[in-house]
């Protein structure tokens, strides 16, 4: 069984807010919701699956109350920032197995303006919490190995920026819209070395949501059809401490898994949306990925290569986390949705990407240095 | 984290008992599995490698060094520097370098453990040779 070709990204929505004081976290989840519907030109009575991760107020039986749902599948997978796309690969399942039609995933919330629940912790926190563990730092340890490693240099990761605010400047609900050089990244501060505050992704409240469902009701609508081809999804930890190494995330299996199932390879993809909580993180998934070997990413990104247009592999194009949305700390909505806008010729006329058919979306979530999940996507235009 | 940073107190549980009672008496133990011999930390009764439950506890050197570290530098409590400790003995685990300048901290660097207090059982860190 696979889910190649049975299930199709009918609606997609991003919140314009990147700042969000007058509204209720369950507020932003309908009206993500409410967008998606009307891009998809459904209803809400045509749901009949859901998904949400841990940013859902109350988890998925209080939202499915508070949005007056009836649905007969549901999933509340939290596995982070990439919690979006593995609901996705979930969904295609959902409807490949006949077990919904029409289903609806949600991400939204408010960091900038709100309290962040903490953490969810394991049988690991006596043995790590002490440690002050942060997104920051522990991306940073991640950086300080591959540089250690592979000779990978702060230039390179600042690259990584500078593509994804070329792009953010055309994006007029980006958060931060001014393009940056290398220099600008080298000279912002240091938060956790080496990682510099413009290595560092934007906090914005907001949201996102999608419409999975069925090839027939796609057909039936008015969007141009972006299919799921293939999904994969993997987990890595440091699991009891042997062979530790931070150069590679769970992406090394969740691509393949991916790549298999939809038949391609990722020469063959025209477009990416990459995870970029930090620099660090798309430098180690573009290689954990394939799309280059593992310690040569720092000389991939280089030099604009990730820039639309004029780059080899044009990454989110919409101007990503690092520049213009991070909802909720969690990137993986967001990435599905301008795959999707790609996917259907409806992203800025200066970075869309030229018949552009075939793309990934993929994100890790978690703590990329300590345990984490990561999810693949592979969309295509049918 | 500096000697005024107040750590927190480890809850334990019936299954880690045994390494806190052990902190306080200055003693790393780490568990090793006699069916498949991979030692493993943090400790589990039952081996996360091959599942068998003869798992045994053993004393750590406290001796290791630096795989990676990242010195934060925005902390309302300070800069600290967290990294992971490969110990002679084999498993890797996050801690914090401490007692040190934190500017001359090296990955590959040897370290030893040492213990802070907590208002329970001392806690592990570890600081250059």
């Amino acid at each position: 069984m696979t889910i190649k070709g049975k299930a199709y990204i009918a609606g997609i929505y991003e919140h314009p807010t990147r700042h969000a004081p007058d509204k209720s976290t369950a507020q932003l989840h309908a009206e993500v919701a409410k967008g998606a519907l009307e891009d998809a030109s459904l209803t809400k009575a045509d749901i009949d699956g859901y998904f949400c991760a841990g940013d859902a107020p109350g988890g998925v039986m209080a939202m499915v109350d508070y949005l007056g749902l009836k649905v007969r599948h549901f999933d509340s997978t939290d596995t982070g920032g990439c919690s979006y796309l593995v609901h996705l690969g979930h969904a295609a399942e959902a409807i490949a197995a006949g077990k919904c039609s029409i289903a609806l995933i949600t991400l939204a919330g408010k960091p900038r303006t709100g309290v962040m629940p903490p953490r969810a912790t394991g049988a690991e926190v006596d043995f790590e919490a002490a440690y002050g563990a942060t997104t920051h730092n522990i991306y940073g340890m991640c950086a300080m190995r591959h540089m250690h490693e592979f000779g990978t240099t702060s230039e390179q990761l600042a690259w990584i920026k500078v593509a994804a605010s070329h792009h953010a400047q055309y994006n007029p609900h980006a958060m931060l819209k001014e393009v940056v050089t290398v220099e600008d990244v080298l000279n912002s501060p240091m938060i956790s070395d080496p990682l510099h505050r413009m290595d560092c992704c934007v906090v914005t409240d907001g949201g996102g949501a999608l419409i999975v469902t069925t090839e027939a009701i796609a057909k039936s609508l008015k969007k141009p059809l972006v299919r799921m081809i293939g999904h994969g999804e993997a987990m890595k930890g440091p699991r009891g401490g042997k062979d530790l190494n931070l150069t590679y995330s769970a992406g090394v299996w969740s691509g393949p898994r991916a790549f298999e199932e939809a038949g391609v390879t990722p020469k063959d993809i025209k477009y990416a949306s990459i995870y970029d909580s930090f620099t660090i993180t798309v430098l180690m998934q573009l290689e954990d990925l394939g799309f280059c070997k593992k310690g040569e990413g720092g000389k991939f990104v280089a030099d604009g290569n990730l820039i639309s247009g004029t780059g080899k592999l044009p990454f989110n194009t919409d101007g990503g986390g690092l520049c213009s949305n991070h909802p909720v700390n969690r990137g993986g909505m967001t990435k599905i949705l301008e795959a999707v806008r790609q996917l259907r010729g409806e992203a800025h006329p200066k970075v869309q990407v030229k018949n552009c058919d075939l793309a990934i979306a993929h994100g890790t979530g978690g703590l990329l240095g300590v345990r984490h999940a990561a999810s693949t996507c592979i969309l295509e235009r049918a | 984290m500096d000697s005024k940073v107040k750590y927190p107190t480890p809850q334990g549980n019936p299954e880690t008992k045994h390494f806190w009672e052990q902190t306080v008496e200055g003693k790393l133990l780490i568990k090793r599995c006699t069916a498949c011999g991979e030692a493993h930390y943090f400790p589990r009764s039952i081996c996360p490698f091959c599942f068998s439950d003869k798992t045994v506890w053993e004393e750590s050197s406290g001796e290791g060094e630096i795989y990676t570290f990242s010195l934060m530098r925005k902390s309302a409590s300070g800069p600290y520097a967290i990294g992971y400790v490969t110990l002679k003995e084999g498993p890797s685990l996050l801690t914090n370098f401490v007692d040190c300048d934190m500017a001359k901290l090296k990955i590959g660097q040897k370290v030893k453990v040492v213990f802070k207090t907590t208002d329970g059982p001392p806690l592990p860190f570890f600081t250059p040779v």
